[in-house]
């Protein structure tokens, strides 16, 4: 049992991760999404035709196999519980959050690591964000936070979205019905069973070393433990080594593929994204490992995910890349227009009283 | 034996539970319930770095565990 959990195993953990990341993104996904599951979410709303943005509209196969890798292992090695009942509309609302805090930064904690393994330093700036929402989310804890207990539910219960990813997988590979990018990052994936493998193994690796990037850091400040860190520096030092071999490590804030430089919101953007995560339990990734092994709960806020990117791109939250100008186009500075702006700022008052005030335990 | 009944609720609150009785009854025995595979091991593997042993029952779809 402890084998899982020493040091080594879960570094091992993020070198296997980072490895898969690395063979997505030489396989066709975007350079450096590669398998960011912000980004992944928002493609599938697009292809399930839940917001209409063109240029993101795939079926991603990897998220179906996060989700179903851990569905697999979490049945296979007796962890698999179906449970509910812990504040679920709470839960969905904090997915949405995270999803308009990571299209505002433009990629979930994953992909923030995997672009700053390529030297992208707006992402560094992100990393602060992130860790200053961890922190809030921390405070909110110590305070007496709680969205309170899941309760064992019917074995069924937690059939239903591994069960879905099934079905929608399928209807993805077999029928036109959804929607598929002809250009931009939506039109670039690795081959079907690539990606699908990629992702079973990926969310397998997860779940058994319960890899969470806001739990990381919220563990450091909670309790000094460095045990979920040691998954993502490891991660982190795969991409790193890979980026400066292959050549595409540049140190810079601008010229970096969809990104910008609107520091601000790029902190801001990720900060929400921290702490919603505290508050709901786990990073984007985490929950659709959560949803994996049972749970309705992480369930809801995988669906908040999905309604919060529909949302993003529908009411133009999502921030624009920069662009340099061409022949035909002028430069696009990017980042995140006044309803982006307005809605992480909303969403900062909604997480202040969802951590600070609702959710507290002196509140029941 | 002071108990701590963490069943269903999410990370981190177990762990933080247990440290907190820990802290408030030094070398007392704690029986900490948990219901997840994960909170179980965390609580555990906590409970060891502070030097303690740790005894873990599985009772149907919970987990007891007697830390001293």
């Amino acid at each position: 049992m402890n084998l899982f959990y020493s040091k080594k195993t879960l570094a091992l953990a993020g070198v296997i991760m980072g490895v898969i990341a690395i063979i997505l993104a030489a396989a066709g996904n975007p350079g450096n999404m590669a398998i960011c599951t912000a980004c992944f979410i928002r493609d599938t709303a697009g292809a399930l035709k839940l917001h209409s943005a063109e240029a993101v509209q795939y079926f991603r196969p990897e998220i179906a196999g996060i989700i179903l890798g851990s569905f697999l292992i979490a049945l296979a090695t007796k962890e698999y519980r179906s449970t509910a009942g812990s504040s679920p509309m709470i839960r969905f609302i904090l997915g949405v959050i995270m999803m308009i805090g990571a299209l505002v930064f433009l990629g979930c904690p994953l992909r923030m690591l995997i672009r700053m393994s390529a030297g992208d330093l707006n992402a560094y700036v992100g990393l602060a964000g992130f860790a200053a929402g961890v922190a809030t989310g921390a405070l909110a804890l110590k305070k007496g936070f709680s969205l309170g207990r899941n309760y064992e539910t019917k074995k069924a219960g937690g059939y239903m979205i591994p069960g879905l990813m099934v079905l929608l997988l399928i209807l993805s590979v077999t029928t036109g019905l959804m929607a598929a990018s002809e250009k931009g990052p939506g039109s670039l994936h690795a081959p079907l069973l690539v990606a699908l493998a990629a992702g079973l193994v990926f969310g397998a690796v997860a779940q058994k070393s319960r890899t969470c990037f806001a739990g990381s850091i919220r563990d450091i400040i909670l309790l000094k433990n460095f045990d979920l860190i040691t998954i993502i520096g490891a991660f982190f030092a795969v991409m790193l080594i890979y980026n400066i071999t292959a050549g595409n490590f540049h140190a810079s804030f601008s010229g970096q593929p969809i990104a910008h430089a609107q520091h601000l919101w790029n902190f801001l953007g990720l900060y929400i994204v921290g702490f919603a995560a505290v508050l709901a339990g786990g990073c984007p990734l985490r929950q659709l490992i959560l949803t994996g092994q049972g749970s309705s709960d992480a369930g809801c806020t995988f669906l908040g995910m999905l309604v919060g990117a529909a949302v993003s791109h529908n009411f133009g939250l999502a921030s624009s890349a920069a662009a340099a100008a061409t022949a035909d186009t002028e430069a696009v500075i990017g980042g995140p227009a006044a309803a982006g702006k307005a809605a992480v700022i909303l969403s900062i008052a909604v997480l202040l009283y969802i951590g600070f005030v609702a959710g507290q335990k002196k509140a029941d | 034996m002071v108990e701590v009944d963490a069943r269903g609720l999410s990370c981190p609150e177990p762990l933080m539970m247990t440290q907190a009785a820990m802290k408030k009854n030094p070398g007392e025995t704690l029986k900490v319930l948990v219901t997840e595979p994960h909170t179980r091991s965390n609580v555990e593997r906590y409970a060891k770095s502070q030097g303690k042993s740790v005894e873990v029952t599985e009772k149907g779809s919970e987990f007891e565990l007697i830390i001293k």
